[in-house]
């Protein structure tokens, strides 16, 4: 177990692994070890230098035109050669739908250990890593350590920030590793629509939930937002169940954290809040007095989101004037 | 005939789970247990699949160290036709790895499948690991987070959502494919049903019945800390004679909060 050094990034997202470099270098210079990111595609060459100026010590270069598409078996196979070459201690990957279950996978066929979906990551004075998740549905935070090597955590897009783009060298290490066929096939992709701002960054963000009788009444919260400068969010039936969107705030969606937070009509299960707890202050505007959104929110209205909402809108604009 | 193991977790049941002020520690033990909501899922997605392509049976696979029959007698009622159980004390502390491992070993023991089905992830845990590692452990091809499946012959196709995109992915059976919650709504049984379900098998298994080294299952991950986030929040209640009255005080503290920039 002794032998296993340095820290190693990857995701098949390009911003995501910049993002867990910015962490991964923190992690590296806590237990004065090199860095390295794992860079993976087809004709991805250039990017190599790119990363080693985000941060990197090293960059293992996996180039082949296999590889030009995420396939399971495909990156499974290149980066559990790597592992098994180079012996990470660290080793982070990014928690998308395609890396989390990779990340699972190459846990299992290295026999080691895995935290999912790590929100926070620290090291111990042995030098352990310490990783942070939520569990319980949003109900607690869960710290959690490795007892076999190497240590393997995937964290989720914007828990972590990119470092500033800086003039450094370091060392890029092509290699040819034998990649395993396909067991899976896709046979279409469909470009998904999804929000070009970023609700994380949000300052203010106004959500509604299934108090919202029409998709178009969001313009009630567009309105406000405007006034604002803030974004809209929803809840997740709106999208699983309705399909007016395609995104959410929550455990299992967007986890938020703006300075004013306004929930309309959303009746604050724990699902829900766990993505807001980071806000810092909630607003309530719920019909129910009995709703427990009310139980986690700074201000509460017992109101229709209706009427509420145009009033609250018109009160600010009043007040900017 | 085809057969379909669909791997069910005992869950705590998140929503009805209480916090130790004191301490804020989770009292799980006292808490109310359910089958995870996206195994329900994976499920009922069994029994369409069974209702649409006919001749198919469906097993369950559940680990647990506590009792879950009255959980499987659901999953029965619901339309599976048999649960295996493998209910062993020392499977306390389990983590995922130990967790597939054993699940993994009681599905080579069941024999042959054409189909493994598993939530996303559990209910109360959420690591959405065990489905993966599962089907590293058994060797076959994975789909996850699927929306929609559709079998013909040893074919399956599923749709799944990423970040940015849809895909459509297919792959010769056996697979394993986890699925959302999205995919359907699990039906709830009737009393006929449940009457039915009450003459179907529960198979319990221990460790030692699977031949499973106790080495093979140490956890590889070890939880050091689970406690409740603090959430201090005022709780101010806004009230007034109408809705405008409310709005006015409700922008003001907004501003005396200086959270708000135009
Ligand atoms: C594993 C798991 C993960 C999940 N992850 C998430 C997640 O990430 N995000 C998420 O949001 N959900 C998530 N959910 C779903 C979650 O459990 C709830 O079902 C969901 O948050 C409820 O959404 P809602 O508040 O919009 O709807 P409801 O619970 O139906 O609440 C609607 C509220 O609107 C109020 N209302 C109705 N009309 C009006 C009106 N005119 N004016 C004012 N108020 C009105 C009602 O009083 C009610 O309180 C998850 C569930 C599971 C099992």
């Amino acid at each position: 177990m002794g032998e296993n050094k340095d820290v190693w990034v990857f995701s098949e997202k390009y911003d995501l692994t910049l993002e867990i470099i910015g962490k991964g270098r923190e992690i590296a210079n806590t237990l004065h070890t090199e860095l390295a990111a794992v860079l993976v595609g087809s004709g991805v060459e250039k990017k190599a230098d790119e990363l080693i100026k985000y941060g990197a010590d090293r960059v293992y270069l996996v180039d082949h035109p296999a590889l030009e598409h995420f396939q399971s078996e495909a990156y499974l196979s290149v980066l559990h050669s790597l592992a098994i070459k180079y012996k990470p201690d660290i080793l982070l990957i990014g928690s998308t739908k395609n890396g989390k279950p990779l990340a699972a996978r190459l846990a299992t066929r290295l026999e080691t250990g895995c935290i999912p979906d790590c929100t926070e990551l620290s090291v111990d004075e042995k030098g352990r890593l310490i990783g942070e998740r939520i569990t319980y549905g949003g109900n607690a935070v869960a710290k959690i350590i490795f007892r076999s090597k190497p240590q393997i955590a995937t964290i989720p897009a914007r828990v972590f920030k990119k470092l500033k783009l800086q003039d450094r060298n370091g060392e890029v290490i092509k290699l040819d590793v034998k990649i395993e066929e396909p067991k899976t096939e896709v046979v279409e992709t469909k470009p998904l629509e999804t929000s070009s701002i970023n609700i994380e960054e949000a300052n203010v963000i106004i959500s509604c939930g299934r108090g919202l009788e029409k998709k178009e009444d969001k313009a009630l919260l567009e309105q406000l937002a405007n006034i604002v400068n803030g974004q809209v969010g929803n809840s997740r039936p709106l999208a699983e169940d309705r399909k007016w969107f395609t995104e959410w705030v929550g455990l299992s969606g967007h986890k938020v954290k703006p300075k004013l937070y306004i929930a309309c009509g959303i009746s604050g299960v724990i699902q829900h809040v766990a993505g807001i707890r980071d806000a810092k202050i909630i607003v309530a505007i719920n019909s129910d007095p009995e709703a427990p959104i009310f139980e986690v929110a700074d201000y509460g209205v017992v109101g229709d989101l209706y009427e509420i909402l145009p009033a609250l809108t018109e009160a600010l604009k009043k007040r900017f004037q | 005939m085809k057969r379909i193991i669909v791997c069910l977790k005992q869950a705590v049941d998140v929503t009805q789970l209480k916090v130790d002020p004191a301490t804020s520690q989770l009292l799980t033990a006292s808490a109310p247990k359910k089958i995870s909501d996206f195994d329900k899922n994976a499920l009922e997605e069994a029994i369409r699949i069974k209702e649409k392509n006919g001749e198919t049976e469906i097993f369950t696979v559940t680990v647990c160290s506590e009792d879950a029959k009255p959980v499987l007698r659901e999953a029965l009622a619901m339309g599976a036709d048999k649960a295996y159980f493998v209910n062993d004390h020392t499977l306390q502390n389990v983590d995922t790895w130990a967790t597939a491992y054993v699940l993994a070993e009681a599905i080579k023991k069941i024999g042959s499948f054409d189909l493994v089905l598993c939530g996303e992830a559990s209910l109360d845990s959420f690591s959405g690991l065990v489905g993966s590692r599962l089907a590293e452990l058994l060797d076959l091809p994975q789909i996850n987070s699927v929306r929609k499946i559709s079998v013909e012959a040893d074919v399956v196709t599923a749709e799944r959502t990423l970040e940015d995109a849809y895909e459509t992915v297919k792959s010769k059976m056996p697979a394993l494919i986890t699925v959302t919650r999205e995919i359907n709504q699990p039906r709830i049984p009737s009393l006929m049903m449940i009457m039915k379900a009450s003459k179907k098998e529960i198979v319990t298994w221990t460790v030692a019945d699977l031949n499973i080294q106790k080495e093979k299952i140490d956890a590889k991950n070890e939880v050091i800390e689970v406690l409740a986030p603090k959430t201090e929040r005022k709780k101010i209640m806004i009230t007034g004679e109408n809705t405008k009255e409310i709005a006015e005080k409700l922008a003001k503290a907004l501003f005396q909060e200086g959270i708000i920039r135009r």
